[in-house]
């Protein structure tokens, strides 16, 4: 009998002192007053903002920087920030801003338009003292700057080679924030990780796989922010990102799953949305194969039932994309658009007309992505609507990457249809680079579905080089009045961006430009 | 004893060679590079060439190999491209994560795994042995992922007596009390299958010596039970028992992935899966290195110990 009474002795105390580790401090503390705490999706590669492509990073960067220009909030509108005013040149290839006085970096150091210059030269030239920071992936959104001038010391120039329509949307994007010439000196390529802009918050503490810290900058030019803190938390799996916020662990989270919202229902918590720059779309082989026949490209926008995808297999996170312009882009979005109705019948008689005798498919799915939702659940959706009017589809599955070098280079020769979603800064991104005929895969663009509509050309083109809004906007509208009809692409769904947050969190708001903006936020 | 160890290290490098081979061939033949997992949808075939030229991956794949496997044995293992710091500095904290994990997980599963063996042979056929054995098969039978999800439901969301996820907490942790308050649940989850496989293998090994002439010996000798228990079965049967625990160890250690992504642990199981989805080629390629080194070393440790142990084990 000895030995059982010594195990249960040793049991007891084991489960003794599990117990007593674990019930010790009581509940789970909250999350201190004025301190923010953001799930994120990933840990951020870097603050240096010319240096970084993930909106994830972007999150952390629009808090701590300013741009020349930025977003007016709601809309995708520009209105002055590090600059006051700017003025335009009659042939829309000069820009001179003229900067915001007395605005200072968090590590004190001044902003004159010699720091602007630096910014962009930094990026552009590859023989400048500083390019070895990068390398700066999306520098070609600046790539249209021949020179850029320093005319006094709160005046900068820029020259285009070209007149270039969007520059000021680009420079409102978070590769156009201005970061600290004396910061990049000191740290080099440890700027990254040692960032200091002008923003409403200044970094104070990165703790590797944990944590990011932002505080608040009192001296901030457009008011100082409420919060003393925000902590952005690197949380990669979306459930147990969604336990820590029913836990009470973080105080705000982004890219919530849509089957874990009905979670959040209660009072606990909010639900914030916001619809964005972001359109889903299958791009259609428009080269050879049964969707080189317009009639087909149609019968396959009628087919798919794009309302069961936003509603059921995406939970109400999307609505259903009417053309290539989302409508968050509202001044050059054409209302008039109708999305093309789930028809079946009409499908079908579309096909007969078509009178395409092989109407077999490859279809390329990818596993997840950027912006690409719930992209297997979607694609096997879609491959049930078409072959219920008569396509046969093969799907074929790919890893993102792998995905990604797979369609890029065009579809020729290995797929008909393929899923695919962006998200930008301007009516004219997506289009221009995977619209027009001049966009095909072999001239380096993303028109991988190789529509050609000369008349869209021209379009993209003038609207490019207009620089009078409302002449751009005119332009846009048409353009997606004829794409929606040429049907390149299968129109599907426009994301709306979502988040909780806990009920200690007010004055929280989503920006159409997907970015997240914390200064105004109280946390009680 | 000297020459032996001396050998073992020497057939290592080969080992290692193989390793570096295998793994840069591996990051090669995938599909997708890191500056189109860097570009995502901006990856046009211009922008990519002229990223990777400057990541430096426009080089032949031999030559990299080699300016690789040279750096490395300066003690360089380059930069990660996404997560823009040395790869070393990344891989030594992770590593350390992990051997915290694994190693808790390890002490768990052995001291328990073990006892209930024990437990279980000592009362064969008894009630204790029956509830063990339910509860040994039941922990067998559960995959180490789900658990953790129901227990961070159970203790975190419902209950909020342990924190969900991470190693530290945010604010206010970072002492010992904080870090085992985090550990409870990963560490245990990862324990439970190594638990039941122990136990088993303990029970088998401790009936085996049980039945033997030397044990009735010392029960007629009017040995008290608990001491042919510990002193004379227990001890014998460790010689079974020891290699079972060097291969659960190493179950242990690749089990750690999963549970590193459901708790969010920040070890090196998490960071090699997110690097690969990122094509952070040198980040695997050191991870992996490191990770086998370490594995290599240990088993040589293992085999001299063990030799030192067992003289039948000719050196």
């Amino acid at each position: 009998m000895q030995l059982f009474d010594w195990t249960r002795r040793g049991f007891i105390a084991v489960l003794g002192a599990a117990a007593l580790s674990g019930l010790a401090p009581a509940l789970q503390a909250q999350t201190p007053p004025g301190v923010l705490i953001v799930g994120q999706i990933a840990e951020p590669k870097a603050l240096d903002p010319a240096a970084v492509t993930a909106v994830n990073d972007f999150r952390i960067l629009m808090n701590v920087y300013d741009g020349l220009v930025r977003y007016k909030s709601g809309t995708l509108e520009v209105e002055p920030a590090l600059a006051t005013s700017w003025t335009i040149s009659e042939d829309g290839t000069e820009y001179t801003f003229k900067l915001r006085e007395g605005v200072t970096f968090h590590d004190g150091s001044a902003l004159t338009a010699d720091v602007v210059k630096f910014n962009f030269d930094r990026m552009l030239q590859d023989d400048h003292p500083y390019h070895d920071t990068g390398p700066f992936p999306l520098s070609f959104f600046f790539s249209s700057i021949d020179a850029t001038e320093v005319v006094d010391p709160l005046t900068v120039k820029f020259t285009l080679s070209a007149p270039y329509a969007p520059f000021l949307s680009n420079l409102a994007y978070p590769t156009g924030l201005i970061v600290s010439q004396a910061a990049v000196e000191k740290f080099g390529a440890d700027f990254g990780r040692n960032p200091s802009g002008t923003g409403p918050f200044k970094f104070a503490e990165w703790r590797s796989n944990e944590a990011v810290v932002v505080e608040r900058n009192p001296d901030y030019w457009d008011g100082a922010p409420s919060l003393e803190a925000v902590v952005f938390r690197p949380i990669t799996d979306a459930n147990t990102r969604t336990a820590e916020m029913l836990a009470g662990g973080i105080d705000l989270m982004v890219e919530v799953p849509p089957v874990a919202l009905s979670q959040f229902q209660g009072d606990a918590f909010s639900v914030v949305e916001q619809a964005g720059p972001h359109v889903w779309f299958l791009i259609l082989n428009a080269k050879e194969g049964p969707f080189a026949n317009k009639l087909v490209r149609q019968a396959a926008n009628y087919a798919v039932n794009k309302g069961a995808l936003v509603n059921d297999v995406l939970e109400g996170t999307a609505e259903v994309a009417a053309g290539p312009t989302p409508p968050a882009f509202a001044w050059a979005y054409n209302d008039a658009l109708e999305p093309y109705p789930y028809d079946p019948e009409k499908a079908r008689a579309l096909l007969a007309e078509a009178g395409e005798e092989d109407l077999s498919l490859t279809f390329y799915v990818t596993e997840g992505g950027s912006g690409m939702l719930d992209p297997v659940a979607m694609g096997t959706a879609i491959q049930a609507d078409l072959e219920a009017v008569g396509f046969d589809v093969k799907i074929e599955t790919y890893e993102w990457n792998t995905f990604l070098g797979n369609v890029n280079p065009g579809l020729e020769g290995k797929a008909d249809m393929a899923e695919m979603a962006w998200m930008t800064n301007d009516p004219d991104t997506l289009p221009f680079l995977a619209l027009r005929t001049e966009a095909w895969p072999d001239k380096g663009g993303f028109n991988s579905g190789y529509y050609s509509n000369p008349e869209v050309d021209t379009l993209l083109e003038e609207a490019r080089v207009a620089t009078d809004q409302a002449e751009r906007a005119a332009l846009y509208k048409k353009m997606q009045v004829i794409v929606q009809e040429d049907a390149p692409w299968v129109f599907v769904a426009n994301w709306k961006q979502n988040a909780v947050t806990s009920d200690k969190v007010e004055h929280f708001a989503l920006e159409p430009s997907f970015f997240l903006l914390l200064k105004d936020v109280v946390k009680n | 004893m000297g020459a032996y160890i001396l050998r073992r290290l020497i057939s290592a490098i080969p080992v290692l060679l193989g390793i570096t081979v295998i793994v840069f061939a591996i990051m090669e033949m995938i599909p997708g590079d890191p500056a189109t997992a860097i570009l995502g949808s901006y990856a046009t075939p211009e922008n990519v060439e002229k990223l990777n030229r400057e990541l430096g991956l426009d080089k032949p794949a031999v030559q990299r190999y080699f300016i690789w496997l040279g750096n490395m044995l300066t003690g360089d293992f380059g930069q990660s491209y996404a997560l823009n710091r040395p790869v070393l500095d990344e891989v030594l904290e992770r590593f350390g994560a992990t051997l915290i994990l694994a190693g808790v997980a390890f002490v768990l599963c052995s001291g328990l795994g073990v006892l209930a063996g024990v437990v279980s042979a000592a009362r064969q056929y008894g009630p204790a042995d029956r509830a063990i054995t339910f509860v040994v098969l039941l922990g067998i039978s559960i995959p180490s992922f789900f658990l953790g999800m129901m227990m961070i439901l159970l203790f975190a969301v419902k209950l909020r007596w342990l924190p969900v996820s991470g190693m530290y907490a945010i604010y206010g942790g970072g002492d010992l009390q904080d870090l085992l308050r985090h550990l409870v649940m990963p560490a245990s989850a990862l324990a439970v299958v190594a638990t039941g496989v122990i136990a088993r293998l303990s029970r088998g090994a401790m009936l085996e010596v049980l039945r033997q002439d030397f044990i009735r010996t010392a029960r007629a000798k009017g040995v008290p039970e608990r001491r042919v228990i510990q002193g004379h079965a227990l001890r014998a049967a460790m010689v079974g028992i020891i290699p079972v625990l060097g291969i659960q160890a190493g179950f242990v250690l690749s089990g750690a992935v999963y549970i590193e992504m459901v708790f969010q642990w920040p070890g090196v199981g998490r960071m090699l899966v997110d690097a690969i989805l990122k094509r952070d080629i040198l980040l695997v390629q050191g991870g992996v290195v490191f990770v086998a080194a370490c594995y290599v070393l240990f088993n040589i440790v293992v085999d001299v110990a063990q030799s030192l142990l067992d003289p039948r084990i000719k050196t």
